[in-house]
């Protein structure tokens, strides 16, 4: 409930246009079951053959009510997707700026790649919230109650068994449905990555399977992981309509027992004749009320487990701040780590331990060492992303956390495996770096970075569009872009971390004798693990094999 | 209204069976919605005139029998279609692996492994929506609306007239009104999948943005793109809940229309109370099928689209394989080109190429040039799109395609470790070798000391969930599998690109051991590789130069 309560607060629905939202729904689920109940009564009221014009207000209603439900639900739908698309962008906006003073040092989710996915469909999964979580519940409280309400005026016993079924209807049905499709819905989740896995190995090493004659061994082995989840699916099966049978059979019997009622009433003179099927068809259609709460109650955990990781992370406070009174930093410094140990968690293992490294104005830096020994970590204690357990970072000879974020970022200039190109313009991906650069000036960087010519073959040239993760670019045209990115910042201080990697030798030589080219006065740390570009620095800091 | 792809129903048995069981259900369902709304309406009736509750507890206890049978039934449903659902899609995706598995193994390129894999798994989702709630639904859709207007028709053929008038045009709109939605909801989801990926770009690019001071300006960024897409997405969905409207407007107003012509005529006297009162009941029951479907027709749409690509993909062509039997012999590749499909260009443009048993050929060239391709070429696991390669005088296209693996030894660039032990991983060729067999080896790929220091030594579980090793030990392990294998040819696709200098070191050595008496052809970028070949060829934009004799 508390889940709830702050997801709305953080989704930042506003009231009216929640209420107005659950109004609409709650006349078009009304106006469905009026339409029957005065059908119903026009019948009915018709078989006493009374003149046609004492029939006439009930006619204007019905035709009222057809008119109205239709244009009710079109206005319902309309407003509850505005709602949740609005909420949407609000909680988006609003994670946003929680996890930006967060990542990526504090933040899981950059150092396990695909929880950043995770968090993007956890915060999708909330626009469900209403659809799910707010507008099921609401109509049918509000719309059931006045169906129990009018049978109550009419027939009281009536409205009990019908307050019943609805109750049945509405909580018992959807929560058992709901029991059972977790439980069904987590065993067949753990068959299903059983037979995901076993096919993504197979069809990844068919070649080697077919190459050494196991084919017939492999397939069998898919086959029998394909024959459990047949067998489960099979079980499944007697499940998964349990719900919605059970929801037609409670509303089927709440028919019969509202008509027994009904015909011994008027049996004993207490109901006009005319509301005996009047009534029975109230009470049929009331259950169109309650009908969707099944698959709302299904799939509502779900929404709740993402937001309850979403908050999680937005609850987080950043380690990480500025200094109250924080010191200049100085143009072209020497920054060095002293002794440095960190780590990413008070109780994770230590990444760099004793770790001491000095880049003077102008040096040209390798750190060299097999993958896993905390490479990548240099340069985000350099970024202050992450701050060291022990020892300290320097610029310009002060601590790291005594200057502002802002400066200490200004002064490096990364340029690595990791770095981000965003699915966008190749215009817009340089000048992240620096916003007010003019087109010569981006030119000037691509130039630097052997990549003008390339640019400028290109019918679009700078507005070309560069795709998902720069998918539309070669492996090293992506590589030469992000060390123009980072060429075109300006810092004092380049950071590359891996620039070569995934490009063959001949490239990767070629790229890094570009660089340190175009690098001129900069200093340049390079954090590779290949021996491209070892031959072109002043000093190399091998970091040993843990 | 979306037909089954026929190549579905020819495949499987069990959607036939299914279309057979839902007919018979949907006749059944038919027929207690009928004997509902006459059982119904004759206990109003009865009790109309005055009837007890004693005269009419018969009818009462029908109607219940009725109510239990019907949901049953709609149950019944559910558990067939689910059924049949998993039969199908057990049925696809054992056709699809055999395809990829003993057709075409190395046809068709990486990225679509993943492919294949997503659709045979999670695609099923959208199938089995199809099977379990689309298909009945248009039985349901076909048969109880005509038993509908049947009855009707008996009872009041005035009525049946209003329901024929209003009934035609539900279909007429929903193809309309399908055709239009369809695209309209395909703009609509990717309206909210560009918005939901301009969030992903963003978070996933935090690192960069915050290395260049950039963190801050996007927040307001996400607000103003997420308020475009939701106004531009409210537009479309104006018109695309329009159509749905409209469809609940014929609804609504046939209920409506029925209601007020039998009432008038029931005033009138035209009709009695009973009949009226059942048709009334009947009327929403003659369009709720109909409604039900177009409300399936999202999942119908996925399911199709899912169905069409698994079938695209497990109906490969190959040619039929040879039964020549394999011996070796000096492989010429004549004139050999290949493109891959749905590409535009040729990988290999008339390769010429010879090599001699007992000698080692080096491959060298750019990446992307078609060196791994030609490797595949010669174990088999494609055509040449035109050309050929002979073994002797056999065309190897005509050789028994098992026997000629038999004789080889391949190791792909990166190789695969399948779950099981790593003594498993090295026996794929020789699933009955020993253990001896196995260290030996192992000690030639130059692994035997990184494997004994495993926790578990040669019983350590590798692959997915398993331990990881380092790319420089995968090769190794797959040398040692070449090794095991000791055939007479042994294909290397780069064993050491990226590796460190001391794990290439190492490969390399391994490979020193495995030429001898033996024809090797490698693919090589490094020169300590390339260089103690017997001869090294370039592969250049498809085509194969002599470069120099080492």
């Amino acid at each position: 409930m508390t889940t709830i309560r702050r997801l709305l607060a953080l989704s930042g629905m506003s009231q009216s246009r929640v209420l107005l939202s659950l109004a609409l729904a709650a006349l078009a689920v009304g106006f469905g079951i009026a339409l029957m109940a005065t059908a119903g009564y026009l019948i009915s009221r018709a078989a006493e053959h009374p003149p046609i014009l004492a029939l006439t207000t009930t006619i204007v209603v019905v035709r009222f009510l057809a008119l109205a439900r239709p244009l009710a639900r079109y206005l319902d739908r309309l407003a509850s997707h505005d709602l949740a698309l609005r909420a949407l962008g609000r909680i988006r906006a609003t994670v946003y700026r929680r996890i930006e003073p967060l990542a990526p040092g504090e933040l899981d989710a950059f150092r396990r790649g695909e929880l950043v996915n995770r968090l993007v469909a956890d915060v999708d999964a909330l626009q469900g919230l209403y659809l799910r979580g707010i507008g099921p519940p609401g109509i049918a409280v509000v719309v059931g109650s006045a169906c129990v309400a009018v049978t109550a005026l009419l027939l009281p016993q009536a409205a009990v068994v019908l307050a019943l079924g609805l109750a049945l209807a509405g909580i018992a049905v959807p929560l058992l449905g709901a029991r059972l499709a977790r439980h069904v819905g987590r065993r067949r989740a753990a068959a299903r990555g059983e037979v995901a896995a076993e096919l993504s190995e197979v069809l990844r090493g068919a070649p080697e399977l077919a190459a050494y004659g196991r084919e017939d061994d492999a397939f069998a082995r898919i086959a029998a992981a394909d024959r459990q989840l047949r067998r489960l699916g099979r079980r499944d099966a007697l499940v998964s309509g349990l719900a919605e049978a059970a929801l037609a059979l409670v509303a089927g019997l709440t028919l019969v027992a509202v008509l027994a009622l009904a015909v011994a009433a008027h049996d004993a003179g207490t109901l006009d004749r005319v509301l005996v099927a009047t009534l029975a068809l109230l009470a049929f259609s009331s259950f169109d009320a309650v009908a969707p709460l099944s698959a709302a109650a299904r799939e509502l955990p779900g929404t709740l487990a993402s937001g309850g990781r979403v908050l999680d992370l937005v609850d987080r406070e950043p380690s990480i701040a500025d200094p109250p009174n924080p010191v200049a930093v100085t143009s072209a410094p020497t920054v060095a780590l002293e002794n440095v140990t960190a780590r990413y968690g008070p109780d994770e293992p230590a990444v760099l331990e004793g770790m001491s490294l000095q880049l003077e104005p102008g040096r040209r830096v390798a750190l060299v060492g097999p993958s896993g020994t905390g490479k990548t970590t240099v340069t985000n204690l350099f970024l202050r992303f992450l701050d060291p357990a022990r020892g300290r970072v320097t610029i310009g000879g002060r601590d790291a956390r005594a200057l502002r974020q802002e400066d200490v970022r200004r002064t490096f200039a990364l340029a690595g495996q990791e770095a981000h190109v965003f699915a966008s313009s190749i215009r817009e991906n340089l000048k992240l770096a620096r916003p007010e650069a003019t087109d010569d000036e981006l030119l000037d960087a691509l130039r630097r970075a052997r990549l003008a010519d390339w640019v400028e073959s290109l019918p679009d040239g700078l507005d070309t569009l560069v795709g998902e993760e720069g998918g539309q670019l070669s492996g090293g045209e992506r590589q030469r872009l992000v060390v123009a990115r980072a060429l075109l910042a300006d810092a004092s201080v380049l950071l590359l971390d891996e620039p070569t990697a995934h490009l063959d030798p001949e490239t990767a030589q070629a790229l890094v004798a570009d660089v340190f080219e175009a690098a001129g006065n900069r200093s340049v740390l390079l954090i590779t693990h290949r021996p491209e570009g070892l031959d072109l620095v002043d000093e190399i800091v091998s970091l040993p094999a843990r | 209204m979306r037909a089954l792809d026929p190549r579905l129903v020819q495949r499987a048995r069990a959607v036939r069976a299914l279309l057979v069981v839902d007919a018979v259900l949907a006749v059944v369902v038919a027929l207690l919605v009928l004997a509902q709304a006459v059982l119904l309406a004759g206990v109003a009736a009865r009790s109309f005139g005055g009837a007890s509750l004693g005269e009419v507890a018969p009818s009462l206890v029908l109607l219940a029998i009725v109510v239990v049978v019907r949901a049953a039934a709609a149950w019944g449903f559910e558990v067939a279609g689910r059924t049949a659902a998993a039969a199908v899609v057990s049925r696809l995706r054992l056709d699809l692996v055999d395809a990829r598995l003993r057709r075409t193994p190395a046809a068709l390129d990486g990225t679509q492994t993943a492919e294949v894999t997503t659709a045979a798994v999670t695609g099923v989702d959208a199938l089995e929506a199809t099977f379990a709630r689309y298909l009945p639904q248009l039985v349901l859709a076909v048969v109880v609306p005509l038993a509908v207007l049947a009855i009707v028709l008996s009872i009041d053929p005035v009525a049946a007239g209003v329901m024929l008038l209003t009934l035609p045009l539900v279909p007429v709109f929903m193809w309309l009104v399908g055709r239009h939605t369809e695209r309209r909801a395909r703009e609509r989801w990717q309206a909210l999948a560009l918005l939901s990926n301009h969030f992903l770009d963003v978070v996933r690019g935090l690192p960069t943005l915050r290395a260049f001071n950039r963190g801050g300006v996007q927040a307001g960024r996400i607000a103003e793109v997420s308020d475009e897409y939701r106004r531009t997405t409210m537009g479309t969905l104006r018109l695309a809940f329009l159509s749905g409207a409209i469809l609940e407007l014929a609804a609504t107003l046939g209920i409506a229309l029925v209601a007020v012509v039998v009432g008038v005529r029931l005033a009138e006297g035209g009709i009695g109370f009973e009949a009226a009162l059942t048709v009334l009941v009947l009327t929403p029951e003659l369009y709720l099928p109909l409604r039900n479907l177009a409300a399936q027709w999202h999942a119908s749409a996925d399911g199709a689209a899912v169905a069409e690509r698994m079938l695209d993909l497990a109906d490969v062509p190959f040619a039929a394989p040879g039964s020549r039997p394999a011996r070796l012999a000096p492989i010429a590749f004549e004139q050999v080109s290949f493109r891959y499909r749905a590409r535009p260009v040729d990988v290999l443009q008339g390769v010429d190429l010879v090599v001699e048993p007992g000698e080692t050929v080096a491959l060298v060239g750019p990446s992307g040039a078609g060196k791994s391709t030609l490797l595949s070429l010669l174990m088999l696991f494609s055509e040449p799109t035109s050309g050929r390669i002979l073994v002797g005088d056999d065309d190897l296209a005509d050789v028994d395609p098992r026997a000629w693996r038999r004789l080889t030894a391949y190791v792909p660039q990166r190789p695969t470790l399948f779950r099981g032990t790593v003594a498993d991983n090295i026996r794929l060729g020789v699933p009955d070798a020993g253990e001896g067999e196995v260290r030996l080896a192992a000690a030639l790929a130059g692994v035997d000391d990184v494997l004994d220091a495993l926790p578990h030594g040669y019983r350590t579980v590798l692959g997915e969930g398993g331990r990881t090793v380092s790319t420089g030990e995968r090769r190794r392990i797959a040398l040692a599998r070449a090794f095991l294998r000791d055939a007479p040819l042994v294909l290397l696709d780069e064993p050491t690109a990226d590796l460190d200098p001391e794990s290439a070191a190492a490969v390399a050595a391994a490979v020193e051991t495995l030429r001898e008496g033996r024809t090797v052809l490698l693919v090589a970028h490094r020169p300590e590789l390339a260089e103690r070949a017997d001869r090294i060829v370039r592969i250049d934009r498809g085509r194969a130069v002599e470069e120099a004799v080492a």
